[in-house]
């Protein structure tokens, strides 16, 4: 199984991105509940690109591609704009985000909590980041 | 696609979200909270059976209030939450800040509890 999607830089198209991730994750064994969590790590990724890497420039694209193998899914969201190592930034304590009314945390802790595995590299000028979720064993 | 519906019950104050909240939309959410809290509620009662989708731009709408209901007593009980949308509130650990019931009659009943 492999899919690709071409996604613009705005955030209006963050609901055709659910719609393909709705369509592709639909054949995965996962229960609705993990699907819908995917579905939303996979966003809080892309809109963190779209809008703070991309400054919601539409002419530029972020691509993403859907794998599936025997033990899970992997999500690779590739992109050529500022990387954005999700990998460097911790996840903030809840009540941090709440004192300092940051709204910018929470989505990196709900994609480090949803996924199982988080991946970057950054080569010659491209940006890959892979999202992991293992299937139930 | 988010459509917000306001209404007023008593003393109450319901907000109904339809739809889907995401970072193209959550301004909207944010400044129907903001006009409610300038017209003086004191218990915002949030419909959520309605909303199928939240990402981390809807919560941290929330979550920025949090303080400021505190401040002002409003109490915030949000009701009628799918199964999915609820579970991604938990996992934010949300559902410790946010009273979260299963539907209207129960929403109101828990504000006169606090």
């Amino acid at each position: 199984m492999k899919y690709k999607l071409h996604l613009s830089c705005q955030t209006s198209a963050l609901s055709e991105l659910r719609t393909f991730l709705h369509g592709t994750l639909f054949e995965v064994q996962l229960n609705d509940i993990e699907r819908h969590q995917v579905t939303l790590a996979v966003e809080e990724v892309c809109a963190n690109l779209i809008i703070h890497s991309h400054s919601c420039n539409p002419k530029e694209k972020i691509e993403l591609e859907i794998l599936k193998n025997r033990k899970g899914v992997i999500i690779e969201i590739t992109d050529q704009g500022e990387a954005f190592n999700l990998l460097d930034y911790d996840a903030p304590e809840l009540k941090q985000v709440m004192e300092e009314k940051r709204k910018g945390g929470l989505g990196i802790i709900l994609v480090k909590k949803i996924m199982d595995g988080i991946e970057f590299e950054s080569k010659n000028g491209k940006n890959i980041c892979r999202l992991i979720k293992n299937f139930p064993s | 696609m988010l459509q917000l519906e306001k209404q007023k019950k008593g003393t109450n104050d319901l907000l109904r979200l339809i739809g889907e909240v995401d970072a193209s939309n959550s301004l909207i959410l944010d400044q129907a909270i903001q006009e409610l809290i300038q017209e003086g509620i004191s218990t915002l009662l949030i419909d959520g059976s309605k909303l199928t989708y939240i990402s981390s731009a809807g919560l941290g709408v929330f979550m920025s209030y949090l303080e400021e209901f505190k401040e002002k007593g409003i109490s915030l009980v949000i009701f009628g939450l799918n199964d999915q949308v609820k579970e991604v509130f938990k996992i934010l650990g949300l559902d410790k800040l946010i009273p979260l019931v299963i539907d209207q009659v129960a929403a109101e009943a828990h504000r006169h509890e606090v």
